[in-house]
């Protein structure tokens, strides 16, 4: 088996999963100033899946694989490049644009890519920790008329194919599907790595290649609105009772569950 | 002080230092502490205790490697995958069938 592949990495940059979340004044979206961000944690893992596969074809003398990761959005996006950079990527584009930028704007972006880099596999985070939308993915294969893997658990790589086990609800389900494919990472994949320090110098002269939206030509417009964002209704605070009759009392008058 | 493991121990400062600025309890907290350890070793002379406890650092290094990994995979589980184990778990402290639930966690 001989393989040389070339493996897209799609990565978004998220507010990080530990911050609390706060919704701005206005409540129309939620608050990012001054706000920690960081890759979003199942794009962490398709940047690993990636690493992984070129890693093993290395390992087996079977042939190779160059790794690139891609980002769309403002120049801080460089940030979480680099970061998959350091986890081991070879190089990594990134596609400027200040404006909001939904699951169809990115799908019309990532397509534009694809056709330009030519890869064997496109792997993508199922979801982003932010929006939730879990829509990327699908969409770009229904762009690109391409089969897709969604909510990968394993992959094997054989000779212009792979293996997928899918998370579905209430077991798994192990499709097989031609190259090239998305496939589209879930939880239990494999464990992120952690760059090191050395790594991290490293990735700051690998190459980043800077696109922007126009170069591409592609139409970015949102198509949905966000009328409103609200942050969930804040839990009632217990109360002490002195008694059991206070209890019985609270229970049925208060309460209305006696 | 110039000892053939000088680098190895600068490197594996740099490499905790960097690794506490994610930490939980804080990064100040976590560098003070990471400081204090260094220093009170700061004397040691015998090579061989020196790499016990360069050895030592590898293996802090791992383990919060390890605890942050672990804490970003449970919020994510808490997040996206509880909800079938909840309503799980709340059926069976209501009837009470506390066996079929250890089962059922594997």
């Amino acid at each position: 088996m001989s393989n040389n592949l070339r493996i897209l990495v799609a990565t978004k940059r998220v507010i990080d999963y530990a911050v609390k979340i706060r919704v701005n004044a206005a409540g129309t979206a939620v608050e990012t100033a001054n706000v920690k961000h960081s890759m979003n944690p199942f794009d962490e893992i398709g940047t690993e899946q990636a690493i992984q596969i070129k890693e093993g074809l290395e390992k087996a003398k079977t042939g190779k694989a160059e790794v690139v990761v891609v980002s769309c959005g403002p120049a801080k996006v460089q940030e979480t490049l680099r970061t998959a950079l350091a986890m081991g990527a070879d190089r990594a584009i990134h596609v400027e644009s200040n404006d909001e930028l939904q699951p169809l704007a990115v799908a019309k972006v990532l397509k534009a890519i694809v056709e330009k880099e030519k890869p064997d596999l496109v792997i993508l985070g199922k979801q982003a920790i932010d929006d939730d939308s879990n829509q990327t993915g699908q969409m770009l294969a229904g762009l690109l008329n391409w089969p897709q893997a969604t909510f990968a658990s394993k992959v094997e790589l054989g000779e212009k194919a792979m293996t997928v086990t899918r998370e579905v609800d209430g077991g798994v389900e192990t499709i097989k599907t031609a190259l090239p494919a998305i496939l589209t990472t879930d939880l239990r994949l494999n464990t992120p790595r952690y760059a090191s320090l050395p790594n991290i110098m490293k990735a700051k002269k690998k190459p980043l290649a800077k696109l922007t939206v126009a170069e591409l030509g592609v139409d970015v417009k949102p198509r949905l609105e966000i009328l409103k964002v609200a942050e969930p209704a804040k839990r009632q605070g217990g109360k002490m009772v002195e008694s059991v009759d206070d209890l019985v009392d609270k229970l049925k008058n208060e309460a209305k569950v006696l | 002080m110039s000892t053939p493991t000088r680098h190895r121990v600068i490197a594996l400062y740099k490499q905790l230092f960097y690794l506490g600025r994610e930490y939980p309890a804080g990064a100040d907290f976590f560098h003070k502490k990471l400081k204090s350890a260094f220093v009170k070793n700061k004397d040691l002379r015998d090579p061989a205790e020196i790499q016990k406890r360069i050895d030592l650092g590898d293996y802090v290094c791992k383990e919060i490697e390890a605890m942050y990994h672990i804490n970003k995979y449970r919020a994510m589980k808490k997040r996206y995958y509880d909800t079938q184990d909840e309503s799980l778990l709340q059926s069976k402290l209501e009837s009470g069938n506390w066996e079929d639930l250890q089962a059922g966690k594997r």
